[in-house]
């Protein structure tokens, strides 16, 4: 294909599956320490909010390549030689940690006041309050929002290159610096990333465009 | 110039051509016909209330004079403008048709001078010091000459209303149109839109009005248009509403609307 | 494990760091406004473009927005070269954020000018304006104004994206880390500065911005309403 013999393009796939599964450690970890952050942001307490608001400002005020970095560097003074994938992994996690967290903090924000008070009528205490009225009402409309964060991940992921993990990008640098055929290489990649991306966009899109429709 | 034009207009009045001629106008949104064959002059001068149900094609007819919606069928003449032929010139057309509408539609990042002095800077080319003195003149005559600098969201619908009417005013317009100008109004804020409206209809001002407020067309206007399905079911001077000669008409006074 | 940090690099790296820094925020300055007009226009062509038009900016603004910026740059600096279009890194950096840009701040643009009411147009049809007149009096301001928080994030993502660009060696902030970490082998260290210093200048970009907005839009200077 555009020149590429089949080991090339099978080196290129292979890389595609680690970049699938740094995606998916990043958001499994981002998910597991986001949705903390999101209702930190939205909590009562002040002290909370301020704490979690400040993580947030922190991660989304520094490139990701430089988590990276600080990640890969920072575990290995504790003496542990860290792999690449665990480096990246982690700074995934803190990365879509921040923003799924404000995405959903937004969408618990979302659902109307008024819900809440007629639950709190109801005599539900604040946990069934949160569990059978707010939650399931912003997990709806956190679903686009969420699915278009996934298409972020997937192609920040890339973003790994910077310490060496090898991932699509990584593998279409090294097979480039052997081959030297930078069109068809980046080309094939980037069909790769957006044959990953474009249907996850795609139905963020439709599943918005449906709510809108509901809610109209 | 001053509104002086207006009065021109007025003393015209009878002896000029009208301003506006429907002949056999149809116009259909798809398969439904909602302009069925309307007859219809207004002379200079002239003040014409549209009356009718929702749904009577009143609001549509009143669009069709400057050429919001284009007809289907017929001839309509609008300040000698052919509108039943192509290449009409709407840019020329809406320099001489003003129009007000329900909602408004003031433009809110602008400040009430600007939104009056947007379009004939613009289009007519006027320097800021004439915009500006035509925006106070005009402005003054809906009685908002000390609020040029507010922005529209500051104003009350009362108040934004009047500057919509002003903003109409600026391009000196030879005919005004108002679609429903009050009915998004609270009835307390509605007095003083039909005062600045009966004030321009006093100063010679040629209108079409489509309104729900009988008591107001029946003072206001010289000939007021009742439309129903599509047609001019009656049509005569405001007394006609006292002595209704159509069931439909009687049925429409009677129902309060 | 305690674990004694050494800063000592600040001092006798200031002059690369600075260097950094200075690139960093070119690349950011150069890319906003290019990036902002071509995402506007591309707004525009594909709300009321002819359909072939509306074809090609909607396969431009998808293909950017569902692949990386790595992938675009790489792409761009390599294969435009073997193709015979030899461009220097910077250009290539600057090029690839500002169609990346782009991209993104068409989509929020796009939902800018669908936020405007009919009826203004309708309005300002029948106060005779051109349509011309209509786009840089009435629907232009009014969807910055509406989206410009929006487009704020937009350019800070991309300021912290520059930092992908050492790659094709254009050596800004993350570049000249790089550089610093392999002498010192403080790589932690380094970057930990790094990181403040990003989020510093990414402070810096938000505050500038706000300024620029509220310069830009007088009734939210006069109010403090956006929409």
């Amino acid at each position: 294909m555009l020149g590429l013999t089949p080991e090339q393009l099978q080196f290129l796939l292979q890389g595609t599956g680690w970049t699938l599964l740094l995606s998916l450690m990043g958001f499994v970890g981002g998910t597991v320490i986001g949705l903390p952050v999101a209702l930190a942001r939205s909590a009562k307490s002040r002290w909370l909010r301020r704490i979690s608001s400040l993580y947030v400002q922190f991660v989304q005020g520094v490139p990701l390549p430089v988590i990276m970095f600080v990640v890969y560097f920072g575990v290995s003074i504790y003496g542990f030689s860290v792999s690449a994938l665990v480096a990246a992994a982690i700074a995934m996690t803190l990365y879509s940690s921040a923003y799924l967290g404000e995405i959903w903090k937004g969408c618990l924000m979302a659902v109307p006041k008024t819900q809440r008070e007629a639950a709190e009528c109801l005599a539900l205490s604040a946990p069934q309050q949160f569990i059978y009225v707010i939650l399931p009402q912003a997990l709806r409309i956190a679903i686009p929002p969420t699915v278009g964060f996934l298409v972020q991940i997937v192609k920040n992921s890339s973003y790994s290159v910077v310490i060496g993990f090898f991932d699509l990008t990584y593998s279409a640098k090294v097979l480039n610096n052997a081959t030297f055929t930078p069109f068809a290489i980046f080309t094939i990649a980037a069909a790769l990333y957006f044959a990953i991306c474009f249907p996850l966009s795609l139905f963020a899109c439709r599943f918005e465009r449906k709510l809108a429709r509901s809610a109209a | 110039m001053t509104s002086m034009s207006a009065i021109d207009t007025a003393s015209l009045s009878g002896t000029a051509a009208p301003l506006v001629t429907f002949r056999g106008v149809r116009k259909s949104f798809g398969a439904l016909e909602v302009l069925k064959g309307i007859d219809l002059t207004v002379a200079p001068g002239q003040v014409v209330a549209l009356i009718g149900r929702s749904g009577s094609g009143k609001s549509t007819a009143l669009r069709c004079i400057n050429a919001l919606e284009p007809i289907s069928a017929g001839e309509l003449e609008v300040c000698g403008y052919s509108l039943h032929r192509p290449g009409v010139d709407l840019r020329a057309l809406r320099q001489e048709v003003g129009i007000v509408f329900q909602s408004y539609n003031l433009f809110p990042h602008l400040t009430v001078k600007q939104n009056v002095t947007l379009a004939p800077r613009k289009v007519r080319k006027l320097n800021r010091d004439q915009a500006r003195e035509l925006a106070s003149e005009v402005l003054a005559q809906v009685g908002l000459g000390d609020r040029m600098d507010a922005y529209p969201e500051q104003l009350s619908g009362g108040q934004q209303q009047r500057v919509a009417i002003a903003r109409s005013l600026a391009m000196r317009p030879k005919l005004m149109l108002f679609d429903e100008v009050t009915s998004a109004l609270d009835p307390e804020l509605t007095g003083e839109v039909l005062r600045v409206i009966g004030k321009l209809a006093a100063g010679g001002m040629t209108m079409v009005l489509v309104t729900h407020e009988m008591a107001f067309a029946r003072q206001v206007a010289d000939q007021v248009v009742y439309m129903h399905q599509g047609k001019v079911w009656e049509q005569g001077s405001g007394k006609m509403l006292a002595n209704p000669q159509t069931d439909e008409l009687r049925q429409f006074v009677g129902s309060g609307l | 494990m305690a674990y004694t940090f050494d800063f000592s690099f600040i001092g006798s790296f200031s002059a690369e760091i600075w260097s950094g820094i200075r690139l960093t925020i070119w690349l950011t300055l150069l890319t906003i406004l290019p990036g902002f007009a071509l995402g506007t226009a591309c707004a525009v062509a594909r709300m009321n473009g002819p359909r072939w038009l509306r074809w090609i900016v909607t396969g431009y603004i998808e293909g950017i927005r569902n692949t990386p910026l790595v992938i675009q740059v790489f792409w761009l600096f390599f294969g435009l070269a073997v193709l015979g279009a030899r461009i220097g890194p910077f250009p290539a950096a600057v090029i690839a954020l500002v169609i990346n840009t782009g991209a993104y701040s068409a989509e929020i643009m796009r939902a800018g000018f669908q936020s405007i009411p009919k009826g203004e147009l309708e309005a300002g049809e029948c106060l005779a304006l051109s349509r011309w007149q209509m786009f840089w009096s009435i629907q232009l301001p009014q969807a910055a104004e509406r989206v410009y928080p929006a487009l704020i994030s937009q350019f800070i993502l991309m300021m912290l994206a520059t930092s992908i660009m050492s790659q094709i060696s254009v050596e800004e902030l993350t570049g000249v880390g790089y550089q610093i970490q392999s002498i010192t082998f403080r790589g932690f260290d380094v970057y930990v500065v790094i990181a403040l210093v990003y989020l510093a200048l990414a402070t810096g970009l938000r505050l500038l911005l706000h300024f620029v907005a509220r310069g830009s839009f007088p009734r939210l200077r006069r109010l403090g309403t956006p929409l």
